[in-house]
């Protein structure tokens, strides 16, 4: 039967084909959804961890005990899970582990675009790239035999069109594996510098397998048309594919590392001129030059963002597509922090408060937006709390009273509390805003450690974030409803002046949590509205202006939290009581 | 049959996903291939969004560029001129004639283009505009948005009602039924 599948969905089919019996993950846009359908597998244990880190060491900790496991993250997850790679690339595996890593070109939903293709050279591991969902799927259970067969972990690269593309699957039925039995190896899996050197001779024996596999591999593939010659892989090769149709021979790299030196060769004796397609980084063409092939790559194409079919077209055949222009000035229409939203009251009051805000990874991040434009730092997940306290070592006592940081239950979970410990610790005066909605936001409503229930939804332990805070050493902590704003202008302005560090729970369900019932829509009074325009500056979408410039709530959008309510001076917008 | 595209151009929020699972789902049972490309996480949130569906006898990139959409099916009106470029030469638009303000028009930083059909008509594109939140309130909630849309753009189309219906019945959630084959019948009939 064929189906309709997202590029993660079908990774997930793959897993569960494979026999797959682990998968534990952080949530991170683009690679979510593929944990997300995995949880809907009985067969397979799955879980949220607090961090990729922790995801893929429970991941290889299940592959060591000798079952198939798995673990996905986004590109800059792979920066936090980097540390147990780099060193399961020695001890190899017992059950198959393969970890998939989302590559952002393009920057959708990152701070960075960074190109992963780099991790799987430097940690010496093979890496597959699937170019549409089917092999998304057939790729996950390849990932499985190659992990097995040359005792390795695999990385399965994605990228955003290729997670959240959907495309035609052909599905099959799993295969049950039994555990693999779990012998006593310390050579192999205890990586102390004796053993580890041992291991390290292994793993470039191994590379040198794995560059012999590549032109066996059934993911490497000649695609055979006319006379211009195309390597690339992953996304790339379907804009070429676009652009260039049987005009082109293609070679489609699926096994990105290491690079087979024989297909390239062969590949290049036939053609003239070779083009290197890829997005991002110039590794295969690197690699290409490094063998003396000669080919055009970045010359031509940017090393910035995504590519397209428009742009291979031009560069290459030089045709260019017409099409319509409309001479307009058109707005532009940013994602903005959405109606009923908890975090826009905190941000209200720290706009209005003029403090610097050092600010974290998530929906939050955009209270840097007009008109909060409330953050002046943003990092990395966890950058808040640590950044915070590096700032403060420098700047000192004054800055300490007008400066907090703002992160939320997911990400404080995540990689906060270690900063959170270093303020405490190393005694700087700093005040940590937690901004608590009871769920990961951003990526679309996963449950976290702080929340109460686990991936499948049951009730499980949760965090409790103030003993949390006051047993790593922080004396204040006080909880504030952010639709209170008098309350969170208040608690700021004390923890500020207080004479050590603090920190403030900022605590309201998201507002898109189904457990969060809606209220009717704010009512506005336009005999008693003055037009000063205070309630446009909580930024919210729901609040329109009219021509005479009063306010216009859209009742469509409008959840009645009442934020608006709070702002105005002149008692013109009012929380309907009915039916509330 | 030569590949064509459909995109689906709107306001994070208004159900363009589930549009654009109900064509896809349709464009299967047809018996073609089928790559539909959508946007998760940050650019949601309200922001301008757009989701891509190319289908044909073998289809290559999910995405659609510049001058390529057959059909633009735009969510709101800024949305529609926002993307107008995309479209193919003898293309055709559908457009919600709702009118949603961006944060930039909300806080006085940009205006809202004004006459947007007009400009449109001017650039020589042909496009049916509807109502579809007024439809979508007479189907029984405004959020049924997205099946009135979808509604005027299959009558549009060269796939048969039923094929519709019945995507429409195996994507939505049994409880929204009721309500969003009274929304499509709504944009179908217009």
């Amino acid at each position: 039967m064929k189906k309709l599948m997202l590029g993660n969905d079908a990774v997930a089919r793959g897993l569960y084909e494979a026999g797959c019996r682990v998968v534990s993950s952080y949530p991170g846009t683009p690679s979510t959804e593929i944990t997300e359908a995995i949880a809907k597998y009985d067969e397979i244990y799955s879980e949220w961890a607090p961090n990729e880190k922790v995801a893929c060491e429970t991941a290889y900790g299940a592959s060591m005990a000798g079952a198939r496991s798995f673990c996905a993250m986004k590109h800059v997850g792979l920066n936090v899970a980097a540390d147990p790679l780099f060193t399961a690339a020695y001890s190899g595996v017992n059950g198959g582990f393969v970890i998939a890593v989302a590559d952002d070109s393009g920057m959708h939903s990152s701070q960075n675009e960074q190109d992963s293709r780099h991790y799987a050279a430097a940690s010496k591991v093979p890496m597959l790239e699937p170019s549409d969902s089917a092999e998304c799927l057939a790729f996950a259970k390849l990932a499985f035999e190659i992990s097995e067969r040359f005792d390795t972990p695999v990385i399965l690269r994605l990228s955003t069109r290729i997670s959240h593309s959907q495309g035609l699957v052909e599905l099959s039925d799993r295969v049950e594996l039994p555990l693999k039995e779990y012998v006593k190896n310390p050579a192999k899996y205890v990586m102390m510098p004796a053993n580890a050197k041992g291991r390290h001779i292994f793993v470039e024996e191994r590379t040198l397998k794995l560059k012999e596999y590549g032109a066996e591999c059934p993911a490497n593939k000649v695609i055979k048309g006319g006379s211009i010659g195309v390597i690339t892989s992953g996304i790339a090769y379907q804009y070429a594919r676009e652009a260039l149709g049987d005009k082109a021979t293609y070679l489609k790299l699926g096994l990105i590392h290491p690079l087979s030196e024989q297909m390239i060769l062969d590949f290049a004796k036939k053609f003239d001129k070779i083009y290197v397609i890829e997005e991002l980084d110039s590794i295969i063409e690197d690699f290409c030059r490094a063998h003396g092939v000669n080919v055009a790559g970045k010359e031509l194409f940017s090393y910035i963002g995504e590519y397209s079919a428009e742009a291979i077209r031009s560069k290459i055949l030089g045709e260019n597509t017409e099409y319509i222009i409309v001479d307009e000035k058109i707005p532009v229409r940013p994602p903005v922090l959405c109606p009923g939203c908890p975090h826009r009251g905190v941000f209200y009051v720290l706009n209005k408060l003029k403090v610097f805000v050092s600010g974290d990874i998530g929906c939050y991040t955009l209270g840097a937006g007009a008109p909060l434009s409330a953050i002046d730092t943003t990092i990395c997940m966890g950058a808040s709390i640590s950044g915070l306290h590096g700032f403060n070592k420098v700047r000192g006592a004054d800055w300490e009273k007008k400066s907090v940081a703002v992160i939320g239950d997911s990400t404080f979970i995540h990689s906060g509390i270690t900063g959170l410990i270093d303020i405490a610790y190393n005694a700087s005066n700093s005040t940590v805003i937690i901004l608590d909605n009871s769920i990961t936001g951003m990526t679309g409503h996963q449950q976290n450690p702080t929340t109460g229930y686990n991936i499948k939804g049951e009730p499980a332990a949760a965090v409790n974030l103030e003993a949390l805070c006051k047993a790593v050493g922080i004396n204040r902590v006080r909880v504030v409803d952010p639709f209170d704003i008098a309350s969170v202008e208040m608690a700021v302005k004390e923890e500020l002046a207080a004479a050590e560090p603090s920190v403030i729970i900022a605590r309201r369900p998201c507002a898109l949590l189904k457990v969060v019932k809606a209220k009717p829509p704010v009512t506005v009074n336009s005999e008693k509205c003055r037009k000063c325009g205070m309630c446009f500056k909580v930024g919210c979408p729901a609040i329109k202006k009219s021509a005479e410039g009063n306010p216009v709530i859209d009742t469509t959008l409008c959840t009645g939290c009442g934020l608006c309510t709070k702002a105005c001076k002149f008692d013109a917008l009012k929380e309907d009581s009915h039916g509330c | 049959m030569a590949v064509k595209s459909i995109m689906i151009v709107g306001v994070g929020g208004q159900g363009t996903l589930l549009a654009s699972r109900i064509i896809g789902n349709a464009l299967i049972d047809c018996g073609y291939d089928v790559k539909v490309s959508e946007v998760h996480g940050m650019s949601q949130r309200g922001g301008s969004v757009v989701t891509y569906v190319r289908y044909g006898e073998e289809v290559a990139s999910p995405i659609v560029e510049k001058g390529g959409a057959d059909i633009i099916v735009a969510f709101e009106q800024l949305e529609a001129l926002r993307w107008i470029s995309y479209l193919k030469p003898g293309g055709k638009m559908i457009i919600n004639t709702q009118k949603i303000d961006p944060m930039p028009v909300i806080i006085g930083a940009a205006a809202y283009p004004e006459g947007i059909l007009d400009t449109i008509k001017k650039s020589g594109v042909s496009y049916e505009a509807i109502d579809a939140l007024s439809l979508a309130n007479e189907a029984g909630n405004s959020k049924a948005v997205n099946v009135v849309l979808l509604g005027l753009m299959a009558k549009h189309s060269e796939i048969e009602k039923e094929t519709w219906l019945k995507s429409l019945r195996n994507t939505v959630p049994e409880r929204f039924l009721e309500l969003n084959l009274k929304a499509f019948e709504l944009g179908y009939q217009k």
